[in-house]
């Protein structure tokens, strides 16, 4: 059932309008072992795997595992953001000979955690005594008791003694650089003398909380060997299990990582699960039983890793066409206390910071900086969202300033097959920008659609009567706009990242003959565990319920890197049609002619068991230099726009975004409802960080730490989404796919941006877009606007900020 | 896991009176303010509280006597349900919908919105603008507070520790026009930014506004009458004039904070610009 | 501690547990109904949502001494027991033909929301379905294909068995 690839490479083919699916009344078809459904599934493609565990509550998420004799673990933390470690002191009164505690001395391997390979590990397992305290609620010690109530009693007895030290919370003073780069390309000035306009702009993003509804999760068992299984809510199973191997000093043996349903991740489950699984570790190999590390959600916001706060500042040059010739972007990002992967993250904001435009004059200088906050880390769209926003607003104000229509502007700089991008990558194939543009645009007749709101803003029925008064309410109590982005996002890791993994998948044909694929890539309710398996089966010729999908176990499958970047179906998916396309030729080879569909469970009870791997080879074109930030940083690109309409209440300064056309390019789409899912989800958290989510920081503390007051949308608040999927096949990797999961991601904020000014002439110049921004805008240019006409405000003028 | 304090479940109210009369403890009533507590998460948890779950006398919605009386046990999904509520005060159904979303509607109750006495809580503007009538009980006998003088600082009430709330009574105007009007930072299950409740009365579009109460939440330490604002609207009319100056009086009689959900510049804008807009609409120009 | 006595998905359940422990932990811990899930611990995210006499309400807010004598329904109870297995109803069967469930973790409570939004006679309409899950977060999927599944489930109740 799989969507398969057009006729020709480049091709543009979608997923039609889809047929409502269908459940027919009828008898009971068996759909897993032990679970039916009366009547035939109609549906897009094979049902998601561990779909009806979900449905009827048998998924075993981490905290419904049972282990019986279990100890509760729990962080003692800091509360201040700087501060130097004194002591931790112990209730004399308190009866400890039940519970375990753990600090840094108590750490058997290395103190300092990196959260990858090639990383410089900095942040402490543990803050040492005498030591310094990066952040708040950084981890100090560590308790275990029998039970909740001797733990809840042990934490009131453990007291920590520090002494405040000077923090730096604005990342525009923090004098400690992570990493940084210094991309060019042609002549930046020549560009600035060539422009007819040079505009400047500076754009400012907050903190981001994943805020997947399963909170951080992980339990430790001693094993007699010495040495620890871990079972936990993980995206990598294999970034865990080196953390295990290095804190612990125990052998690859000793150390296992199983992982269990996982309740949504979003890169927040990337790389902080390897300092839970650490923790819970320890507890576990001092008070010898399993010992459950459970976070509550307010421990799980305060302590754990949010998108990286951005900086971002654009000077472009463009000609009175609006054809881009010089831009000159500087990218700030705020690491937060510890290194984790800000370098990671700033490789992809500085290769996605000129967004999806040729430009030939480029200058992209980017660092990544030390505050003391908690560090900041994996979200989903890695750096890019934080530079698409800027980049897409700024083009929008630039058309504006020269009178174009923001689709027209893009439709003249999006990069065609054959140019060339900053870091000098030749886009050689599978260039879909322009499709995906047009694809949205013609979805809501965006030139139809715009006219309209700008009608209704210039005729004085919106934007010229908003507000007299900051205390007055406007003539008309709302006003309607819709807005275009477009984006591009670089498949699987950037530069060599992929060589460092050498990932290795295999598929197996065990000696029952049943077919299994193992990796070590995560379901997490993206669809791993359904798609995997329809690529194997895809390439084998069997129907893909003949294909088993091995349990995300490092005693059981081999490391095929982590489910992360949107690599899962392209990169690993690749490797998979690889190994399969071995086996079925070992296996028909075998057969006499005979297809491995007809012969391979004989050939299985003949021959015994069979198996196949296949390992990552680089991609054919240029090599990534990671110092002078050139080459190919990525074997191929995928393309998304967005389209929203939103609704802005004049009075309150609230954004209701009403529908939202989403087109995405995903190479080939593997499951249509699937691919679908993470468009529509992707969508809606761009349009929580667009509109409402704002992570509000005090002292270094996330004040807003609850479900209460850190809010995402709901489903009142969402708007209707529609996804169309286009398919321009890669044509590096067997069976086509590029990444998908992180696009929608990019583009929903500054189309919701672009709507909100289209409603009403102002510029959001910073995410979120909260009513009280709105709202400070919308009196602000009340002023401006009894002076001139809509866009005077001293946006086109050169130099002028928005 | 949070602490679980011992609780007593009383079958009527003399036992409950009783129960009081021994020792404080704090009532529950749908639980959805104080099951968090107990989490631990916010505020310190209760050290003994007293379930009013099976208090089936304080129960249900009435009509007589040109009152509404709703008992304090009444969750706001009944209230939206009420035929009663529907014809008699729909304001009060439409102040209800904004808490909370279903499960919360299903649980939560009016007094239990009372006695919470949070400065956002989202019925209690109204009920001030509405002049309800809070009637309370304990083991020394009822009485009746008006709402203006039942939440007397920063979640603090006019009760006694040994009194519960026991019912609403709300006057029904036949001329009176009320408007009600919650800001949240999303459109479902949000915790207030402002809270607006305007009452007036007028026979007709064309007459002067009388009777004027303007309520307001999220705006203070507690849910708060304007009453500068009230004495510039009262003997009115609708005009612009009247917005204008409204609009200005308001903004300058409240003193909000900033906090974690909104800013006091935002608060004071947006409650002097959902006043204008009312006025605005009620005088259709 | 107290004697607690209710049903929950149609059996009797009885045990002694501190009046003021949380319905979630007297399911989960106690009962080892570990369908339903805690997202929040503060009656947010509606991930422990149950059906407590035929009303959905979030069991991280309810005590114990709140539920003896009453009726509960958890995810556990939606499919029927047959002696061949369980059989989904038609709304779990609808989340799945759509693709209403990605992670899984709001999907019991977002079940057991709109079972009782169907059970009360809601129709495939968009805006009273997007109200009565408006309780219960999701971040995986837009809400869109778990809208999709309630629409399906309200025309699958409405036609005639077997057309």
């Amino acid at each position: 059932m799989t969507s398969r690839t057009p006729d020709r490479p480049g091709a543009l083919s979608t997923v039609a309008t889809p047929p409502r699916p269908a459940v027919r009344p009828a008898e009971a078809v068996i759909i897993a072992p032990g679970i039916a459904v009366r009547g035939h599934l109609i549906t897009r493609g094979p049902i998601r795997r561990e779909g009806p565990a979900k449905l009827t509550g048998d998924a075993q998420y981490a905290d419904d595992l049972v282990f019986p004799g279990a100890w509760y673990g729990a962080t003692i933390r800091s509360n201040l953001a700087r501060a130097r470690f004194l002591a931790l002191e112990l209730d004399p009164g308190f009866d400890w000979s039940n519970v375990v505690v753990i600090t840094a001395a108590d750490i058997p391997g290395e103190p300092l955690m990196g959260a990858v390979k090639g990383l410089t590990p900095d942040q402490p397992v543990l803050v040492p005594l005498g030591g310094e305290i990066q952040h708040h609620s950084e981890p100090l010690a560590l308790i275990a008791a029998p039970d909740r109530r001797t733990l809840r009693a042990a934490r009131r007895g453990v007291t920590v003694r520090t002494e405040p030290l000077p923090p730096v919370f604005d990342p525009l003073d923090s004098d400690k650089v992570f990493v940084s780069h210094d991309v060019v390309a042609g002549d930046l000035a020549a560009g600035f003398a060539a422009a007819d306009m040079v505009l400047e702009g500076e754009y400012r993003m907050g903190h981001q909380e994943q805020l997947y509804i399963e909170n951080q999760a992980m339990i430790a068992v001693p094993t007699e060997d010495g040495g620890v299984t871990v079972h936990g809510s993980l995206q990598c199973p294999y970034y865990v299990h080196p953390a295990l191997m290095r804190a612990l000093a125990i052998d690859a043996r000793q150390a296992r990582v199983v992982q269990a349903e996982t309740g949504g991740g979003f890169g927040g489950k990337e790389e902080y699960p390897s300092l839970l699984a650490v923790h819970a570790s320890l507890l576990a190999l001092k008070c010898r039983k399993p010992v459950r590390m459970i976070y509550e959600r307010h421990e799980d916001i305060a302590a754990t890793t949010k998108r990286h706060p951005a900086v971002v500042r654009h000077r472009t040059g463009v000609l009175r066409d609006g054809t881009l010739v010089a831009q000159e972007i500087e990218v700030i990002l705020d690491g937060g206390a510890y290194c984790t992967l800000s370098p990671v993250v700033l490789g992809r904001s500085t290769t996605h910071a000129g967004g999806p435009y040729r430009c030939p004059n480029v200058r992209i200088t980017s660092r990544a900086v030390r505050t003391n906050t908690p560090p900041n880390g994996a979200f989903r769209g890695f750096g890019a969202p934080q530079v698409i926003f800027p980049v897409e607003t700024h083009l929008n104000r630039i058309a504006e300033a020269l009178g174009i229509s923001p689709l027209e502007i893009r439709r003249r700089n999006v990069y065609r097959l054959g140019d060339v991008t900053p870091t000098g990558q030749v886009l050689s194939s599978s260039v879909a920008g322009l499709e995906v543009l047009e694809r949205a645009a013609e979805a809501v007749d965006f030139d139809a659609a715009r006219a309209v709101t700008q009608q209704a803003r210039l005729t004085g029925q919106g934007w010229d009567s908003v507000a007299t008064s900051p205390l007055r309410s406007p003539d008309r109590p709302s006003a309607s706009g819709i807005g275009i982005a477009l984006a591009w996002h670089g498949c699987g890791f950037t530069g060599s990242g992929e060589l460092r993994y050498n990932s290795i998948v295999t598929i197996e044909l065990d000696a029952t003959g049943q077919v299994r694929v193992l990796a070590a890539n995560t379901e997490m309710g993206q669809g791993t565990r359904t798609i995997l398996p329809m690529i194997a089966a895809q390439a084998l010729g069997i129907p893909s319920d003949e294909v088993e999908y091995a349990p995300q176990d490092t005693a059981l499958v081999p490391n095929s890197g982590p489910t992360v970047a949107s690599r899962t179906a392209t990169i690993v998916g690749g490797l998979l049609v690889n190994a399969a396309r071995q086996l079925r030729a070992e296996v028909e080879a075998r057969s006499g002619g005979r297809s491995f569909a007809k012969a391979y469970r004989e050939d299985a009870a003949r021959h015994g068991p069979s198996r196949a791997s296949a390992q990552y080879q680089p991609f054919p074109g240029q090599p990534f230099d990671e110092r002078a930030f050139t080459g190919d940083p990525y074997p191929a690109w995928g393309w998304a726009a967005c389209v929203a309409r939103v609704d802005v209440d004049l009075d309150t300064g609230e954004v209701a975004v009403r529908d939202v056309v989403a087109v995405d390019d995903a190479g080939v789409v593997v499951h249509p409802i699937l691919a679908e899912g993470q468009v529509e989800g992707g969508t809606l958290q761009a349009i929580g960080y667009a509109t409402i989510e704002e992570m509000k920081v005090q002292d270094g503390r996330y004040l807003n730490d609850r479900l209460a007051t850190y809010l995402i949308p709901t489903a009142v608040d969402a708007p209707r989404i529609t996804a169309i999927m286009v398919e321009s096949p890669f044509d590096g990797v067997p069976h086509g796919a590029k990444g998908l999961g992180e696009m929608p991601m990019d583009v929903g904020a500054p189309a919701v941006i672009a709507a909100i000014h289209d409603a009403t002439g102002i510029w959001i110049d910073r995410l979120p877009a909260t009513p009280e921004r709105v709202l400070a805008g919308l009196t602000a240019s009340a002023g401006a606007n009894e002076s001139g006409r809509p866009g005077s405000g001293g946006h086109d003028r050169p130099g002028g900020r928005p | 896991m949070p602490v679980e304090p011992p609780v007593e479940t009383p079958r009527d109210l003399p036992e409950a009176f009783r129960l009081l009369a021994l020792a404080p403890r704090t009532p529950i009533a749908g639980g959805t303010d104080l099951m968090v507590r107990i989490t631990g998460e916010i505020g310190s948890p209760p050290d003994q509280v007293l379930d009013l779950s099976r208090l089936d006398e304080l129960r249900g919605i009435a009509l007589a006597g040109g009152q509404l009386t709703v008992g304090a046990l009444t969750t706001y999904a009944e209230i939206r349900r009420s035929g009663l509520v529907a014809r008699s005060l729909p304001v009060l159904a439409e102040a209800a919908a904004t808490v909370g979303a279903v499960q919360i509607q299903n649980r939560g109750t009016l007094g239990g919105n009372i006695a919470n006495a949070s400065p956002a809580g989202d019925t209690l503007p109204l009920l001030l603008a509405l002049e309800a009538v809070i009637e309370v009980g304990g083991p020394r006998g009822e009485r009746s507070i008006p709402a203006d003088q039942f939440w007397i600082a920063y979640r603090t009430t006019a009760l006694a520790p040994d009194e519960l709330v026991l019912r609403v009574r709300i006057p029904l105007v036949e001329a009176r026009q009320v408007r009600f009007r919650k800001v949240g930072t999303r459109r479902a299950q949000a915790i207030s930014k402002v809270v607006l409740a305007l009452a007036w009365e007028q026979a007709d579009r064309k007459d002067r506004w009388g009777h004027v109460r303007l309520a307001l939440g999220s705006v203070a330490d507690r849910p708060i009458r304007a009453r500068s604002t009230e004495l510039y609207l009262e003997g009115s009319r609708a005009t612009l004039e009247t917005a204008d100056g409204a609009a200005e009086t308001v903004a300058a009689e409240i003193r909000p904070i900033d906090d974690v959900r909104s800013t006091a510049d935002y608060r004071r804008q947006v409650t002097a610009r959902i006043l204008h807009r009312i006025i605005r609409d009620a005088g259709g120009w | 501690m107290t004697a607690i006595r209710f049903l929950v998905n149609g059996a009797p359940v009885e045990l002694e547990a501190p009046g003021m422990r949380r319905l979630l932990d007297v399911l989960r811990e106690d009962l080892g109904l570990t369908g339903t899930k805690e997202g929040c611990g503060e009656g947010e995210c509606g991930a422990c949502s149950v059906i407590l006499d035929g009303e959905v309400v979030v069991s991280c807010l309810v005590p114990a001494c709140q539920v003896d004598g009453r009726i509960i329904r958890t995810v556990e109870g939606l499919a029927a027991r047959t002696p061949d297995g369980r059989i989904l109803d038609d709304l779990q069967a609808a989340f799945l033909a759509t693709g209403g469930a990605q992670c899984g973790m709001c999907t019991p409570g977002m079940l057991l929301s709109a079972r009782v939004y169907l059970d009360a006679g809601g129709g495939p309409d968009e805006d009273a379905i997007r109200e009565a899950i408006a309780g219960n977060l999701c971040r995986c999927t837009g809400y869109t294909k778990i809208i999709e599944a309630i629409a399906l489930a309200a025309e699958t109740g409405r036609r005639p068995a077997g057309a």
